[in-house]
């Protein structure tokens, strides 16, 4: 078994004095770990940092194996983010959430491709924290726990839409809520990123980290975009 | 199991070691006895009567607090904050360095569930207000960075000037040979010849 794929790196874990596990996400193949022996030297190292886009050659004997991966560095995206406080959390939120959210070896090629674009954006420092949310949204949908805030889940109209049923993920106006104010999600304002953090985490710890808890890194994000203000991330 | 079984798979157990190099070294030692084992064992017991941790920096030593926050010769006012005590070995390597160190014991992991909590911040922040400068000298990584900037805010409080390592070319680096990342790192941080 092999394959040769671009892909994104999520995390690398040591393994023994210089190697590393790591766990990628990669356009065809989705979430995939391997075995990257020699990872952990000074000229390897840069390749395994969470955020870099890789060229990986993956090889086991079998499928079902960990797998040993080597992987040609294609653009590191961290060097760029690395005196920037918010966009490096940003990016440390996006690996843990892809590494905590994702099924193994299950491909999510639109995803793959909205996480290039969120690096981009990152990279370029401007309107990166829309496209996190927008990541995050994708991410639920292709998780098949999409949101649908299009149109109010009560009466089909498409204005006026303040709040979010914890239940459904739908959208509701603002009429049809009044009797549910305390039990109905706020959808933020288009600007709001800690409130669209808010949202997406509940939904995301509702469905996918039941069991394992929001990552840290995302905790740190969010408590950041809350603290921070939008204005300075 | 025997003393001898015992005695490789401690062996096993270290950094660079697996079953079949602990069978060499347990081998090695034992046909060196006297000039080998018995002080090896003799200095072994001596590490783990003697040497802890600093209460001051974090540092290993054998007294408490260790020589260096001891040396009044060190400037008190310029603290260096290092991931683990290899990394203020490597600094004290350099002896371009005339501060002191505090040792953090790690970084934010989201891979090994190591937070701020974990970390000897709370300590750092009550030395630094005494600090005039404090050098953040962590790993230029997504995790040691991510941790530099969380101890900078952290110590925004304390009145202390934080500056961190550059990133560069390292010397006798060859430009075609270093990563993108490295070589960005150090365009952006270039100074006047």
């Amino acid at each position: 078994m092999n394959w040769t794929d671009e892909a994104i790196v999520l995390s690398a874990r040591p393994h023994g004095e210089s190697s590393l596990v790591v766990q990628l996400l990669t356009r065809s193949h989705g979430r995939h770990a391997g075995l990257a022996r020699g990872g952990r030297s000074a000229r390897a190292r840069a390749a395994y940092e969470p955020g870099a886009v890789v060229e990986a050659h993956w090889q086991a004997r079998l499928a079902e194996h960990l797998g040993h991966l080597r992987a040609e560095l294609l653009h590191p995206h961290a060097s760029a983010l690395i005196d920037d406080p918010a966009r490096l959390l940003c990016l440390a939120a996006l690996a843990a959430v892809a590494e905590a959210s994702l099924p193994e070896r299950e491909p999510h090629e639109r995803l793959y491709a909205a996480t290039r674009e969120l690096l981009a954006r990152l990279e370029e420092g401007e309107g990166w924290g829309e496209t996190y949310v927008a990541w995050e949204l994708l991410l639920l949908a292709e998780l098949g726990f999409g949101l649908d805030l299009e149109r109010c889940a009560a009466t089909g109209a498409t204005r006026d839409l303040t709040h979010v049923s914890p239940k459904t993920g739908r959208a509701v106006s603002a009429a049809a809520a009044a009797p549910y104010l305390d039990k109905l999600l706020p959808l933020p304002a288009a600007g709001d990123l800690a409130g669209w953090l808010r949202l997406t985490g509940y939904f995301l710890g509702r469905h996918v980290w039941a069991e394992r808890g929001e990552p840290a890194a995302r905790l740190r994000f969010v408590d950041r975009a809350t603290t921070s203000g939008v204005s300075r991330l | 199991m025997s003393d001898l079984e015992r005695l490789v798979q401690l062996l096993s157990k270290l950094p660079g070691l697996g079953p079949r190099s602990g069978r060499r070294a347990a081998l090695a030692l034992l046909k060196r006895r006297e000039t080998l084992l018995e002080p090896l064992a003799a200095a072994l017991a001596a590490a783990a009567r003697n040497i802890r941790a600093c209460s001051e920096c974090g540092n290993l030593d054998t007294t408490d607090p260790c020589s260096i926050c001891a040396d009044a010769r060190r400037d008190p006012g310029l603290l260096c904050v290092v991931e683990d005590v290899a990394d203020l070995w490597a600094i004290e390597r350099t002896k371009s360095f005339a501060g002191r160190y505090h040792v953090l014991g790690g970084t934010l992991s989201a891979i090994d569930g190591v937070g701020p909590d974990e970390l000897r911040i709370p300590k750092l922040v009550e030395r630094a207000r005494g600090a005039r400068e404090v050098v953040i000298a962590l790993n230029a990584t997504v995790e040691g960075q991510t941790t530099a900037h969380y101890v900078a805010e952290r110590l925004g409080e304390t009145g202390a000037s934080v500056t961190r390592l550059a990133h560069g070319v390292p010397v006798g680096g060859e430009l075609d040979y270093l990563d993108e990342g490295t070589l960005a790192a150090a365009l952006k941080a270039r100074r006047p010849l």
